[in-house]
């Protein structure tokens, strides 16, 4: 089966019970997600496919053939870390880091979602198609992402930051 | 989690021809079903992917809304016509789980999801009538704070877990079924049962049944309408009470509402009860609290979850005031 990983193409084969978090890990040595929960309660498995943020342990394998995924090692650019990536290390985003892939390719698909419109539940105004990205909205876009270091506010800031500079 | 085989359905005929053995199961975002695989509480022979079946979401020519099975949760609470048209089905899927999980399931995914009760998954140490019909239940002298207030038996008293399905039972959707012999629609309120002594048997879903589309009628007071969810934590928590509620007012007095709780029965709950109360009645505090609590009068607490009867009155009384004040 063929996948597009982190830009580079990838053949694998692989028993179909095989969830698309234990391919990169045990099949392809992509060790960046990691295997919190593995029941889609604590988001340390994020990864990015076809640009949006899915939690990859209760993801098939199979079910993502052809698709174009994005982990935590793909973000890099030429040696530079991405900007998010810095600023969770300047902001203290993180401790232990074994949350930290999932959190990074969940505020990265957080991102594109709020900047195309995509309310919340926290967001008052449905109608609007611009959200406002304030730590409130952050808060809630990026609670499926545990972090049982309690780096929260680091993580909020580090998220805060960068798309501020975007903007 | 035990072997299967797996097929990709390019079309509803195709899906139904794949899943024609009765070990088959359909797979959606899999958000659900993977899980339950993995805890060998689901044990299907062979998977057909639907993702790639329709998942529009169209206009009707009633004036309603159709969508598409396998749309993503995330796009129907995106979508302009239902954030503007069905506020309340909007609010209540982004209430619902967490953005990465809103992306991967699907709407009838969502539908068919199983309830959360931990004995139920508690495969090796619980018994479930609903996971080994007749083994008894654990929860019903177990901890059962989570469990339902309305509806139960004496076999089961686990609760559905959707927000969406809330907002679908007090939008009056219709679910449209395809099978080989044929289409049928199914109103939410009637698609799934109270737990009797079969709670094995969730959902009106004949084998080999598929959910191609749920329809939204027209409501055109279903703009003043929205959701609210109590739960232990302010995100990513099931609710221990919800409450979809849509109304139309005129010079103070009550047209019409619809009202459906959550997190109080094994399915998602119509308060026709409580809508009837309200009904050509003063849009008051005092009236909303009476219709709450006629709808409430038959609820049975278990050990744990008695203040669940409370806060029911109190949401429902809560999210109608919010919805009258549109109107002011």
């Amino acid at each position: 089966m063929r996948f597009l990983i982190n830009g580079q193409p990838v053949e694998a084969e692989f028993d179909l019970r095989t969830s698309l978090l234990d391919l990169l890990r045990d099949h392809l040595e992509l060790h960046g997600s990691k295997k919190g929960c593995n029941q889609g309660a604590c988001g340390a498995c994020t990864v990015l496919v076809d640009g949006e943020r899915i939690l990859s342990c209760l993801a098939l394998a199979v079910q993502c053939q052809g698709r174009n995924i994005t982990t935590i090692e793909g973000l890099a650019d030429d040696g530079h870390l991405h900007p998010l990536q810095q600023a969770f290390i300047e902001h203290d985003g993180f401790q232990c880091g074994y949350c930290t892939p999932g959190q990074i390719c969940s505020a990265i698909g957080m991102v594109s979602e709020l900047k195309r419109g995509m309310p919340s539940h926290v967001t008052r105004d449905l109608g609007s198609n611009v959200v406002s990205l304030n730590r409130d909205e952050v808060r809630e876009r990026m609670s499926g992402n545990l972090c049982r270091c309690g780096a929260y506010n680091g993580i909020v800031d580090a998220i805060s930051e960068v798309y501020a500079e975007a903007e | 989690m035990n072997p299967f085989t797996y097929a990709r359905a390019e079309h509803a005929n195709d899906a139904l021809r794949l899943a024609e053995s009765k070990d088959s199961k359909f797979l959606g975002g899999g958000t659900n079903l993977v899980d339950l695989m993995r805890e060998t509480i689901e044990r299907p022979a062979s998977l057909v992917d639907v993702t790639g079946l329709p998942a529009a979401i169209e206009d009707t020519i009633q004036g309603g809304v159709r969508i598409g099975a396998a749309a993503r949760n995330s796009a129907v609470a995106e979508s302009l016509a239902i954030r503007t048209r069905y506020p309340v089905l909007s609010r209540a899927l982004l209430a619902g789980a967490s953005g990465q999980i809103r992306n991967m399931a699907t709407v009838g995914g969502n539908i068919l999801q199983r309830t959360r009760c931990t004995y139920f998954y508690d495969d090796d140490g619980s018994r479930c009538n609903k996971r080994s019909p007749g083994q008894g239940c654990d929860a019903i002298d177990g901890l059962n704070r989570m469990h339902a207030i309305l509806g139960a038996s004496a076999s089961c008293v686990a609760t559905h877990p959707s927000d969406m399905c809330v907002a679908l039972a007090a939008l009056d959707a219709v679910i449209h079924l395809r099978s080989v012999s044929g289409e049928r629609a199914v109103p939410l309120t009637e698609f799934h049962r109270l737990p009797g002594d079969t709670p094995h048997i969730e959902t009106a879903l004949r084998p080999g049944e598929l959910i191609i589309a749920v329809e939204l009628p027209a409501l055109s007071f279903a703009k003043h309408s929205t959701y609210r969810k109590v739960r232990d934590r302010a995100s990513y928590s099931f609710a221990l009470v919800s409450v979809a509620a849509a109304l139309d007012q005129e010079k103070g007095t009550i047209k019409d509402v619809r009202l459906a709780l959550g997190g109080v029965a094994h399915k998602p709950w119509r308060a026709f009860k409580a809508e009837e109360a309200l009904r050509g009645k003063a849009s008051a505090p005092e009236n909303f609290r009476a219709a709450a609590e006629a709808e409430l009068a038959e609820a049975k607490p278990l050990r744990d979850n008695a203040f669940k009867i409370e806060l029911a009155a109190r949401t429902i009384t809560a999210v109608l005031l919010e919805l009258a004040e549109e109107f002011v």
